[in-house]
């Protein structure tokens, strides 16, 4: 049976190897804020950090995945829901029908633990999630309020 | 506030007395399952707890276009209570239809969740507010004229003694509602009209908000569907036997005559079945089309003597065959897929005597007539049990997939079933953006002034497919929007002193659907771009060539001359930056927006900033008003640069994110918007600047280019200067 490391808990996984990681998160750990937008590494709705990388589950499986690899989902990036991703994001209202946003808040966090004052042109490069109702705008605003935020 | 933990506990608390109950009571227990029967209800829209929290109970859906706090905004304007003590909670349409459609209707669509139910949700706050100060007067034996109500307390003013709302909740919903309930002028409004924060933001940020596809019921098995890629076709065969070994796979069904399911534990295991099921398909005859065959159906209507009217006043082809000089080009739209983020789900409980459905719908009561039908039960006997929805745009206001999720859970009887789509099946069994084509042609006198405008639509009908009873002897009103001579809904902007508007109905085996912004997405290219081309083959101004057909729509010149003020206009735009300009009506609300572009030597497009300007008469929450309208335009320039669907052999060629490109955050650009309320008036906002997004930079990129984009999306057409 693999194991998986999620949110700094052990889990044990009974799923086939090649099941992608996005739905052993889902479907046998439980926890459905990890989202399916495209199964194919296209959308970025199932974004999760794996030893702080940003990466789309969907698109590694299960069997790749070892148990001291550390991932993270985003009912694990912070304790009370107060990283200051998502202080920014409730102070602007970010997210509209919300679907999209655990990725993009994932893709955003670990921008900024690499870059603590990023520019809009690292921001373009980095958060290329996909957002059907139309956030973008706000996700770079509430990405430089963290930033500011953060560095007092 | 806790708004939408509220909804999902009782959602969850109805599943879990749902499945217990087949066992015991199914009945019984579903009666259990409607939420709040045992608190205070005041009225339909108001109920209230003993410890004060006010529950707002809502018809209309919340998608992220903000309708759940607009709702309460209203409601909570004249039910004067503690704002921070609200929650919401879907109704569901069972209940409504046992209540005579005590929450009228529940189509959440056309930009109307506010505008038309502002009028009864805000009577509905007023009446709660009336009774429950009758109730405190009653119990202090005081007449309710010398009692005021604020923040959830009511106050006897003469004496200062105060009672809160669930202090009196309980004798309130014993009184007869009031026969009188007068509502608040506009200028009394507090709340209305105020940037509240959403209610429902917190649970988006932290993973927490359960969506369809996230729901989880005791005993619960996936399905994963998969139709017959060719629209109408059938299937011939499928060999179960092959996959039903496979790990985790429950039972592999027919979906009607023209579907299968693999249903397994999980999504993954029922996808990895379902892709290694072999399965014959009969498209039939409509395998054998193609795009180009499509594309040649409407090139001809362009051109056929037979057409619906849609706006007509004087003689415009005479006045066209009289002018001295023609122009004339000929426009074409596309299949759209809606690709909302969250792809098709439903889960389904089917019995012999009862089924009850969780899903993301935009209209409840359409969906609990589809799941009746399917079912094979009365509606008495079904129930839709909303969830909010990870986007709709249009797509989830029709309910094919929940049909077959019906229908695939029937086979397993008493089992929750979650039906979910993949993204591929979501993009080859969509419900598209009509396809259409126009030719324009105007007559010019000898000043270049315009004499005559005809306007030829050729393409599909959306209500022929979704409501052919609504037909007007055969004629698609809705084709015409943003046209039509009159009316609040989309009335053209300009006087033509001859114009015939009119439409060649060429339907095609694609189903049409609604979509954000639909028809007025073609239409105001057609008009906004020819108006511009009509301009620069005259050298006039496009804003001054605008203004002189404008003089009878103020409020259409009003938002124009906003963007074009803003924009500046008349002044020199930064080196390299060229600008355009749009308008339209639509969904009760006047929109025009100003583009900034600049095409580089290798023909690369880049959309600095775009100014947009609303009007939608009454402004319920300026900052959503806002969110919505920098939405409207990432799906607005999604189409215009990415968004098209092509038939191959009878199906949709695009079957996900890669072959479907949408807009991500490099292409956006700055978003400037301005909120003109001019009063009156109950506007939309999910949508109306939707249409003015790519008119605005097709007209800037011929001014920067030359070159005139007659064909969408931009994709890979050659930007380079002619
Ligand atoms: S679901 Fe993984 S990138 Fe879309
Ligand atoms: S908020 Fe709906 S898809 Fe991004």
């Amino acid at each position: 049976m693999a194991k998986l490391n999620v949110n700094g808990r052990v889990v044990e996984v009974n799923a086939s190897p090649d099941t992608p990681l996005l739905w052993a998160i889902r479907d046998h750990v439980g926890l459905t804020g990890t989202k399916y937008g495209c199964g194919v590494a296209q959308c970025g709705a199932c974004t999760v950090h794996l030893d702080g990388v940003p990466t789309r589950s969907c698109g590694i499986t299960l069997g790749s995945v070892t148990e001291t690899q550390k991932i993270v989902t985003i009912e694990g990036l912070s304790p009370d829901g107060n990283h200051p991703i998502q202080v920014a994001w409730r102070a602007l209202d970010v997210p509209q029908c919300g679907f999209c946003q655990s990725g993009m808040i994932m893709a955003a966090a670990a921008l900024l633990a690499e870059k603590p004052r990023p520019t809009d042109e690292d921001i373009d490069a980095a958060m290329t999630n996909i957002c059907r109702c139309g956030t973008y705008n706000r996700v770079r605003e509430g990405i430089h309020r963290a930033a500011r935020g953060l560095s007092g | 506030m806790n708004h939408i933990r509220t909804s999902r506990r009782s959602l969850m608390q109805a599943a879990g007395a749902l499945v217990v109950g087949f066992h015991i009571a199914p009945r019984g227990a579903l009666a259990q399952a409607a939420p709040a029967n045992a608190t205070p209800e005041i009225n339909a829209w108001v109920v209230i707890h003993p410890d004060d929290r006010v529950v707002l109970r809502m018809a209309r859906t919340e998608m992220g276009q903000g309708t759940r706090t607009g709702l309460c905004q209203m409601i909570a304007e004249e039910l004067h209570c503690d704002w921070s003590k609200i929650s919401t909670e879907y109704v569901t349409p069972g209940q409504s239809l046992a209540r005579n459609r005590a929450w009228g209707n529940f189509l959440t669509a056309g930009s109307q969740g506010i505008r038309q139910s502002q009028d009864y949700v805000r009577r509905g706050g007023a009446a709660a507010r009336i009774m429950l100060v009758q109730a405190a007067a009653a119990r202090w034996g005081v007449d309710a004229a010398t009692c005021t109500a604020k923040d959830s307390v009511i106050t006897h003013t003469p004496t200062g003694r105060t009672l809160r709302y669930g202090e009196v909740a309980g004798e309130a919903a014993r009184l007869s509602p009031p026969a009188q309930v007068p509502l608040k002028e506009p200028r009394e409004w507090t709340l209305i009209g105020q940037s509240v924060p959403r209610l429902d933001t917190a649970d988006k940020t932290t993973g927490k908000l359960i969506y369809g596809s996230d729901l989880k019921m005791p005993g619960m098995l996936v399905a994963v569907p998969r139709r017959c890629p060719v629209f109408g076709g059938k299937v011939r065969s499928f060999d179960a036997a092959r996959v039903a070994g496979m790990p985790g796979v429950k039972h592999v069904v027919q979906i009607g005559d023209y579907g299968v399911a693999v249903i397994a534990d999980t999504f993954w295991q029922a996808k990895t079945a379902l892709d290694a099921l072999p399965v014959q398909w009969d498209g039939g005859e409509n395998a054998r089309i193609q795009q180009a065959d499509i594309n040649a159906r409407l090139t001809e209507g362009l051109n056929a003597t037979e057409a619906f009217v849609g706006n007509s006043h004087g003689d415009a082809r005479a006045a066209i065959a009289a002018a001295p000089r023609k122009i004339e080009a000929v426009y074409s739209y596309p299949f759209q897929n809606h690709a909302p983020m969250e792809p098709m789900n439903a889960t389904v409980v089917w019995t012999p005597t009862r089924c009850d459905v969780w899903c993301p719908t935009q209209n409840g009561e359409a969906a609990l007539v589809a799941t009746a039908q399917a079912a094979g039960l009365p509606q008495t006997q079904c129930d839709v049990h909303r969830v909010d929805l990870g986007g709709g745009f249009g797509r989830r206001t029709t309910h094919d997939w929940l049909i077959d999720a019906v229908l695939i859970a029937k086979q397993v009887p008493g089992v929750p079933i979650k039906t979910m789509w993949t993204r591929e099946e979501d993009m080859v069994q969509g419900r598209y953006h009509p396809i259409t084509k126009a030719k324009m042609t105007a007559g010019l006198d000898a000043n270049g002034e315009i004499t005559g405008l005809h306007m030829r639509i050729s393409g599909q009908s959306i209500l022929s497919f979704v409501f052919p009873n609504a037909l007007q002897n055969g004629r698609d009103p809705v084709q015409f929007q943003g046209l039509n001579a009159g009316g609040t809904e989309g009335a053209i902007g300009y006087t033509f002193p001859n114009l015939l508007i009119d439409h060649a109905m060429r339907n095609t085996h694609v189903p049409p659907h609604f979509w954000r912004g639909v028809n007025h997405n073609q239409n105001a290219i057609y008009l906004e771009c020819f108006l511009d081309e009509v301009a620069h083959a005259t050298n006039q101004d496009p804003l001054a060539l605008r203004r002189k057909l404008m003089a009878n729509h103020p409020k259409h010149l009003a938002v124009l001359n906003a963007v074009a003020e803003r924009i500046g206009w008349g002044s020199a735009p930064p080196a390299g930056v060229f600008r355009g300009i749009a308008q339209q009506m639509g969904f009760g609300s006047y929109v025009a927006a100003a583009a900034e572009i600049s095409v580089n030597a290798q023909g690369q497009l880049k959309i600095h900033r775009i100014v947009a300007a609303t009007d939608c008469g009454v402004a319920v929450n300026p900052k959503q008003i806002e969110m919505q309208v920098e939405g409207s335009f990432v799906y607005g320039l999604s189409a215009l640069l990415h968004g098209e669907c092509t038939v191959k052999d009878g199906a949709i060629e695009q079957t996900n994110f890669d072959s479907y490109p949408v807009l991500r955050m490099e292409e956006m650009p700055k978003v400037e918007t301005i909120v003109m309320p001019s009063g009156g008036f109950w506007g939309g906002v999910g949508e109306p600047t939707i249409m003015v997004a790519a008119p605005a930079v097709l007209n800037a990129i011929f001014a920067a280019t030359g070159k005139r984009i007659r064909d969408l999306p931009i994709k890979d057409q050659d930007l380079r200067r002619a």
